[in-house]
């Protein structure tokens, strides 16, 4: 769970930076270029390939995980300890991950299936922007299509809270997982833990959110 | 402290052997000092039970000084109660005000079949230690304490480690019956310690080998066992046993 969860981190990185180009202020170029350089680049393909692998890992393992973990108790508490000894999302890390799994199917079908095999069939194509006489896949106006919808922006925001907590748990826990105890580190790793749940998470809600009420230019 | 008595309702988890199946049975209880250990009002209790020809409540106890482990029960869904660092025998009534209802019930764990009542059965946590939580060598003759220099803080952690009972509250408080605690906390006392290093690595490969075959569950770090651990011992030595179980598993020979 560590490894894997570690890696998604990562790519939560890259993933926040890129969109990040939507507030550049230049009708969504920056972002269509870089979206098409993810799109296209060989490396990229192959890591993504990687991604979708350790998604599935993490997810599989963490329903096995859970199912297993849960099978222990045998007969369960009358009156629980609740939150006297821990925080609830880290007790709800499998229904934090259910939400999360719910979120990715909606947003892997808005534009990863329409990017990568828009046209093929009857999958609809993203509609296309012409830069130094070069076409572009327009993602940027298929996020403002998309966004327009208040119940879409919703159910992303709710993503991004369950986001939020599943990180703030997974992060520190899986660096304790693979070992890391020194006291010295410990704050640190909490507080740049919570700061990157909450970051990260804010940052990606942002987007729908401003899409929706037009604060970037169309 | 004022000295008070009060009046109190118990709910008491009744199970009259293993195979049967268990249920809660209300007593009132009255007359009972702010002063007694909880144990001690059970034993008021059980006088009372006895005396009107009643089967007592079977529960385990010991020492009643809080270095044995054996009062395991889970008090108002608290393992050893509301007090902090303390065990059950450790609790004093004065923690309850008159007419409250306490409910009280053993470990839960598929590791720690109720044997009656009150009662289960931690052998698991004997395997374990059986599987490795020790030293075999030979230390001839007692030598000298500063023959063997440790180091101020290690000493300190190993020590603060031994301390380690084995009640089972960590794995009562787990939501995921988790055993990590415990055996965290014997590997390190004995990892930390130059007596302990010739058997380092095996022994923490065989004590959590030992661990999943007694079926606690899995560690996902939430910080119960922590929290209600009598002896107050860190869950930062989940991450030590980790690291020791991961360099143990890369570079072992057997």
């Amino acid at each position: 769970m560590s490894l894997t969860g570690l890696f998604l981190i990562t790519f939560l990185v890259v993933h926040a930076g890129l969109n990040a180009c939507i507030w550049a202020g230049d009708h969504g170029e920056m972002f269509n270029k870089s979206a098409h350089f993810m799109g296209t680049t060989v490396v990229v393909r192959i890591v993504e390939v990687g991604l979708f692998i350790f998604f599935i890992i993490h997810i599989i393992q963490g329903y096995v995980l859970s199912a297993k973990n849960v099978s222990r108790r045998g007969h369960d508490y009358k009156i629980s300890l609740g939150n006297r000894g821990s925080k609830w999302y880290s007790r709800t890390m499998g229904t934090l991950g259910t939400l999360l799994l719910l979120f990715l199917i909606m947003h892997i079908n808005h534009f990863w299936i329409s990017s990568r095999f828009g046209g093929i069939a009857n999958i609809r194509p993203l509609p296309e922007v012409t830069y130094d006489n070069k076409m572009y896949h327009d993602l940027y106006s298929e996020m403002l299509d998309v966004f327009r919808n208040p119940l879409v922006v919703g159910l992303y925001v709710l993503g991004c809270i369950s986001l939020a907590y599943h990180l703030m748990h997974g992060f520190q826990s899986a660096f304790r997982t693979l070992g890391v105890n020194n006291k010295r580190y410990l704050d640190l790793l909490w507080y740049t833990g919570v700061g990157f749940s909450v970051i990260v998470s804010i940052a990606f809600a942002m987007m729908p959110i401003s899409m929706h009420f037009g604060w970037v230019k169309p | 402290m004022e000295h008070y008595t009060m009046n109190l309702t118990l709910k008491v988890w009744r199970q009259r052997n293993n195979k049967a199946a268990g249920s809660f049975e209300t007593f009132q209880v009255s007359d009972i000092s702010s002063e007694m250990s909880f144990l001690e009002m059970f034993d008021v209790l059980n006088e009372r039970l006895i005396s009107e020809g009643k089967e007592p409540i079977a529960f385990d106890h010991d020492c009643r000084e809080g270095i044995c482990g054996t009062c395991a029960m889970h008090i108002n869904g608290k393992p050893h109660g509301p007090w902090e660092g303390t065990t059950t025998c450790q609790l004093h009534m004065r923690a309850f005000k008159d007419g409250d209802t306490v409910v009280v019930e053993p470990w839960r764990s598929r590791s720690f079949p109720v044997i009656k009542d009150l009662m289960v059965d931690r052998s698991a946590f004997d395997r374990i230690i059986q599987a490795g939580g020790y030293i075999s060598i030979n230390t001839g003759n007692a030598v000298d304490a500063n023959a063997i220099p440790i180091e101020k803080d290690k000493a300190d952690v190993a020590f603060a480690n031994a301390a380690c009972i084995g009640c089972g509250a960590c794995v009562a408080a787990c939501k995921n019956s988790s055993a990590m605690l415990f055996t965290a906390a014997k590997v390190s006392h004995l990892a930390l310690l130059p007596q302990g290093s010739p058997e380092r690595k095996i022994r923490v490969l065989n004590m959590v080998a030992q661990m999943d075959k007694e079926g606690f569950g899995a560690c996902t770090n939430t910080g119960a066992c922590e929290a209600v651990c009598p002896k107050e011992i860190s869950i930062g030595n989940i991450a030590l046993l980790n690291r020791e179980y991961l360099a143990a598993g890369l570079t072992a020979d057997k």
